[in-house]
């Protein structure tokens, strides 16, 4: 690479709950380099009390997601390159959310916020009973299926602007999560599920506008989620079941 | 601040709504062939109970679906909750019903 000995300008918001401010630095340009490495350096060479977030940098555990030009982003899988404003990053902690410290946000609203929604499974089964069978090609499995696949990285959470303007709103990754259990056959509590959803918080403040689906890292489509939310409430309401 | 029994509402004014504008905008085209005025609109509306259900209903519907959009907005923007998010809806609605109906009863009366 030939601009290997090229500076970054980062530019990364220092604070806390208080208030804060975006403080600049120097980092060097490597190849292949993400923005979870440019934190790194920051916080390995240049100020050592930078706050941030993150395991197992490899897009599994969700825990390092920010802000990186003013959009949502899972840092670890975030190549500088494809995010570089001439040669320019600014890194924020993520939006929607309280920030802690520096790069690190409070995730307990986020999360409680799952449990109001009863993303949470209800066995019906002990383990003495036979496994349940599920066919993998059932509509109800391949639409579970479909939203599976989320790290709960908040990134949906921080591109929401429903969130933003009304922030007891449950919110597209705990909505997602609720309607893969909606759809799970072995499940046991789909009437108090959809009466959690189907709230003044629930899924139908959704505007559909999707920033969720547009940002999330793995490709999921949470809008279409809580779009099935929607209509299977609705059916529910009409048959007075909620 | 939208729950599913408001949502219901504003979905199903609004498929009422839906046939009703094109309707309205169907006779419209018509109506002004030989020109706009006043008597002609009043003899064709006058004494109907056809126009009076018609447009009693289109009020009617707007009036709920009105009210349910603004209330969203309300929240959203003016941060109104609770009481005074319902009063706003209950307002904007029976404000909207009160005048449509009026209009309709003017025209069909």
């Amino acid at each position: 690479m030939s601009n290997q000995k090229e500076n970054l300008d980062v530019s990364i918001w220092r604070g806390d709950a208080s208030g804060g401010k975006h403080v600049r630095y120097q980092v060097p340009r490597e190849e292949s380099q993400t923005i979870l490495d440019i934190v790194y350096y920051v916080q390995r060479y240049l100020d050592p009390k930078l706050s941030y977030r993150y395991a197992c940098r490899v897009g599994m555990c969700g825990s390092c997601a920010m802000m990186v030009n003013g959009k949502p982003r899972w840092t670890c899988r975030t190549h500088v390159q494809t995010v570089l404003d001439g040669n320019k990053v600014t890194i924020e902690p993520l939006r929607n959310l309280p920030v802690i410290k520096d790069l690190a946000c409070d995730m307990s609203e986020f999360f409680d916020k799952w449990r109001k929604a009863e993303a949470v499974f209800h066995p019906t089964k002990t383990r003495d009973d036979e496994i349940e069978l599920i066919s993998p090609d059932s509509p109800k499995r391949q639409a579970a299926a479909a939203a599976i696949e989320c790290i709960n990285c908040a990134v949906c959470y921080a591109a929401c602007d429903v969130v933003e303007m009304n922030p007891k709103y449950l919110g597209p990754a705990a909505l997602n999560r609720a309607w893969t259990l909606v759809n799970d056959q072995r499940d046991g509590a789909q009437i108090e599920r959809l009466r959690a959803v189907a709230g003044d918080a629930g899924c139908h403040n959704c505007h559909s506008q999707q920033g969720c689906m547009t940002y999330c890292p793995n490709e999921l489509n949470p809008t279409l989620s809580i779009a099935g939310l929607k209509r299977v409430t609705a059916m529910a309401a009409l048959k007075g079941k909620i | 601040m939208l729950n599913v029994h408001l949502y219901l509402a504003q979905r199903i004014s609004a498929m009422v709504m839906a046939p009703l504008v094109l309707g309205h905008l169907a006779v419209m085209i018509y109506a002004i062939q030989g020109g706009l005025n006043a008597a002609e609109i009043l003899s064709r509306t006058q004494g109907s109970l056809w126009w009076g259900l018609f447009y009693g209903l289109f009020v009617l519907a707007v009036s709920i679906h009105a009210a349910i959009g603004l209330r969203v907005i309300a929240h959203e923007y003016l941060k109104l909750t609770g009481g005074v998010l319902t009063a706003f809806t209950l307002i904007v609605g029976l404000t909207s019903l009160g005048m449509g109906g009026r209009a309709v009863i003017a025209v069909v009366m």
